[in-house]
């Protein structure tokens, strides 16, 4: 059953390369908001019921339904335009996303590891690295912001993967995501948004040598 | 207990700062948060090795990195409120940047003292956040921009490092141990498992260059001690680098006298030699003074870098390296106040003739590149000297070479900004300001300082040098 989830939570990452509008974008991180709670249900089960339910908590309230709609307002609220703007083509994003998951899927070759299961390491990893590749293919600042998110849910995927064996781990996890993605948002959603009103990086280009 | 003491009062004094509106006020405040900063240091100087709290310890790393912090904090908090006062900030945003001050130098000493990956980590975070808010302080459209740079490549390199942790974690649960104290990962060293560690070090080695000021992650930090108030900027061009220094010295300590030793030295050398080269070559087309300390502290940064990779003796002079480098690097940041209130300008071409603008600044500030520049008498030139008889006594010609090479052409490139400032006439007619030769005495004593320190090291310094060099094979 994880293991499914895992597997459709890579092809969202796939889905991430070739998606050419924003609001496309906010689902796949709706989706992977709902994944990782069904990953985190069925895997923490050595958690004692208060801990559990406060990152069960976290994963649908924070990560499934507050970070999207709070980039779906900011969409709406500053005027974005609807396409990614990426600067390469979609293939080669595919292409690379490809690149990506294969590459991982060829590290975890040489893990011979009975705590961490390869379907974990695979995701996560996988994710991180789609997120950074996001982060520079995209013109858009709202894009770096989704990007970053992708990263965060990779790495929640693996401090799930130790979460039993290391439960402070997973909350400091949640402890960063809340923390850095409030911030985050904050700075864009009040500051960035009202200053910029034309949000992409060129706009952002300014200190330089 | 002090440490316990300490934290709960720079608890109240943050609170306060953030709340206080009067100036007498927090002054006074900035007097106690010294004097706890100093209680904390002397108590740690005088119980070497203990731990309070569970997790933080006075070990000698952290103790030598916390001293020279607390050193730098007495003028970064004057300077501050000379800064706030010339020209007269707002109480609300005098509010925020001190109470962000106050924020950030607790987070960076107990970073320091931290015994746990985990805990190293938390207070590298609060530092991004504590620095942005410093950084955005001037809430124009460039200060937006460097905070949202810096807050994000900070956000995504601490995720880097959360990640390395986990790994590491997974090396020590397979001997059977499920916390993440660096006493552990020191007692285990030689049975770790090597694919974990060697994956864990190099997402930690990452993450931390964000804060050491290393490729890949430096370049948000250069935007940011430009943009940042020049009192603050001191602290993020030294003290905040130290603290990534730290992080991964700690990390590399588990590493080093193990199979993966060698493989972690190419990948700190390739990545600090990678950034002498990008340092050097925007230091030849630097127009910006305050971008300039920016690349010359990671010019630092690699060099110390470097002697880390050469054994015990490039280590011991990699840590005086880093001291002497806060002091000057802090005290060229604080003299910057006076160089702005000056020209009304960061860019070099429209300073010069600061001799006769201001003649004790312009001594001390000649003072201070000479002591930046490595050139004697300064300190750095005797830890630099170390850490190249290290690269030789090791063989390592053309790393010594490459290394030589590029601090040459640095010099230079350095030097013709300096002297343009101090002896060349401006481009254009400047008015002469009367600012107080006193404004730059804390500049001298911290240049005067470093050179001590070079010239003849304390006894204790040494010591703690030592015991810190215990830690790695």
């Amino acid at each position: 059953m994880l293991e499914t989830f895992i597997i459709i939570f890579l092809s969202t990452l796939f889905y991430l390369a070739i998606a050419n509008r924003m609001r496309n974008y906010i689902k796949i991180l709706f989706y992977q908001g709902v994944l990782l709670f069904l990953v985190a249900a069925f895997q923490l089960k050595e958690f004692n019921v208060f801990n559990l339910i406060l990152i069960l908590l976290e994963t649908i309230v924070f990560k499934a339904i507050a970070v999207p709609y709070c980039l779906e307002r900011i969409i709406r609220h500053n005027g974005i335009t609807r396409e990614t703007e990426p600067f390469l083509p979609n293939f080669v994003s595919l292409l690379i996303t490809t690149g990506i998951v294969v590459g991982s899927i060829l590290l975890s070759g040489s893990i011979d590891d009975i705590i961490l299961d390869k379907f974990f390491f695979v995701g996560a990893i996988s994710a991180i690295f789609t997120g950074l590749y996001l982060i520079v293919s995209r013109r858009k600042i709202l894009t770096h912001v989704v990007g970053y998110c992708v990263i965060e849910n990779g790495v929640f995927i693996l401090s799930l993967a130790v979460g039993n064996e290391m439960p402070a781990m997973v909350n400091l996890g949640v402890m960063l995501d809340i923390f850095a993605s409030v911030f985050i948002l904050g700075i864009f959603a009040n500051k960035i948004g009202d200053v910029f009103h034309d949000v992409d990086i060129d706009s952002l280009s300014k200190l330089k040598d | 207990m002090i440490t316990a003491i300490y934290i709960i009062v720079s608890a109240c004094i943050f609170t306060g700062m953030a709340l206080n509106r009067s100036r007498v006020a927090s002054m006074v405040l900035s007097a106690l948060f010294l004097l706890v900063q100093t209680m904390l240091t002397v108590h740690g100087l005088l119980h070497l090795g203990e731990t309070e709290l569970t997790y933080f310890s006075f070990d000698a790393l952290g103790l030598i990195l916390l001293l020279t912090l607390s050193i730098i904090s007495f003028p970064a908090i004057i300077h501050s409120r000379i800064y706030l006062t010339k020209p007269i900030a707002s109480a609300t945003s005098a509010a925020v940047y001190n109470a962000a001050y106050v924020l950030l130098i607790t987070a960076m000493t107990l970073g320091y003292l931290a015994n746990h990956a985990a805990v190293t980590w938390i207070f590298t975070e609060i530092t991004s956040l504590s620095a942005a808010v410093l950084i955005y302080h001037h809430r124009s459209k460039l200060a937006l921009e460097a905070t949202w740079k810096y807050f994000f490549v900070c956000a995504v390199s601490i995720c880097f490092v959360f990640v390395g942790i986990l790994f590491i974690s997974l090396a020590l649960l397979h001997e059977g141990c499920p916390d993440l104290f660096y006493s552990d990962l020191m007692a285990h060293k030689a049975t770790l498992d090597t694919f974990w560690m060697k994956i864990g070090f190099l997402f930690i080695f990452t993450g931390y260059t964000a804060k050491l000021g290393l490729f890949p992650m430096f370049t948000a930090g250069v935007d940011a001690k430009d943009k940042a108030p020049a009192p603050s900027g001191a602290l993020l061009a030294s003290a905040l680098m130290n603290l990534g220094f730290c992080g991964i010295f700690r990390v590399y300590a588990a590493i080093s006298g193990t199979e993966l030793a060698e493989w972690a030295r190419m990948v700190m050398m390739v990545s600090a030699l990678i950034t002498l080269f990008i340092a050097t070559i925007y230091m030849v087309r630097i127009s910006n003074f305050k971008r300039m300390l920016a690349y010359s502290g990671i010019e630092h940064m690699s060099v110390a870098t470097l002697g880390l990779c050469f054994g015990k003796a490039g280590f011991m002079a990699a840590m005086l390296h880093i001291v002497m480098h806060t002091f000057i690097k802090s005290g060229l940041f604080f003299h910057f106040t006076q160089l702005w209130r000056t020209y009304k300008s960061k860019m070099i071409d429209d300073m010069g003739g600061y001799f006769k603008l201001n003649p004790f600044g312009a001594l001390v500030l000649l003072l201070g590149f000479v002591s930046i520049a490595a050139i004697p008498p300064s300190g750095l030139f005797f830890s630099e000297l170390l850490i190249f008889t290290s690269m030789i006594s090791a063989d390592s010609w053309i790393i010594f070479g490459i290394t030589v090479f590029l601090l040459t052409v640095l010099l230079w490139a350095f030097s013709r900004s300096m002297f343009r400032i101090i002896f060349l006439p401006a481009s254009k007619p400047i008015e002469k300001l009367s600012i107080s030769p006193w404004e730059s005495v804390s500049q001298l004593i911290l240049f005067v300082l470093a050179a001590y320190i070079g010239f003849n090291p304390p006894a204790f310094l040494g010591e703690l040098l030592l015991q810190a060099a215990a830690m790695i094979s």
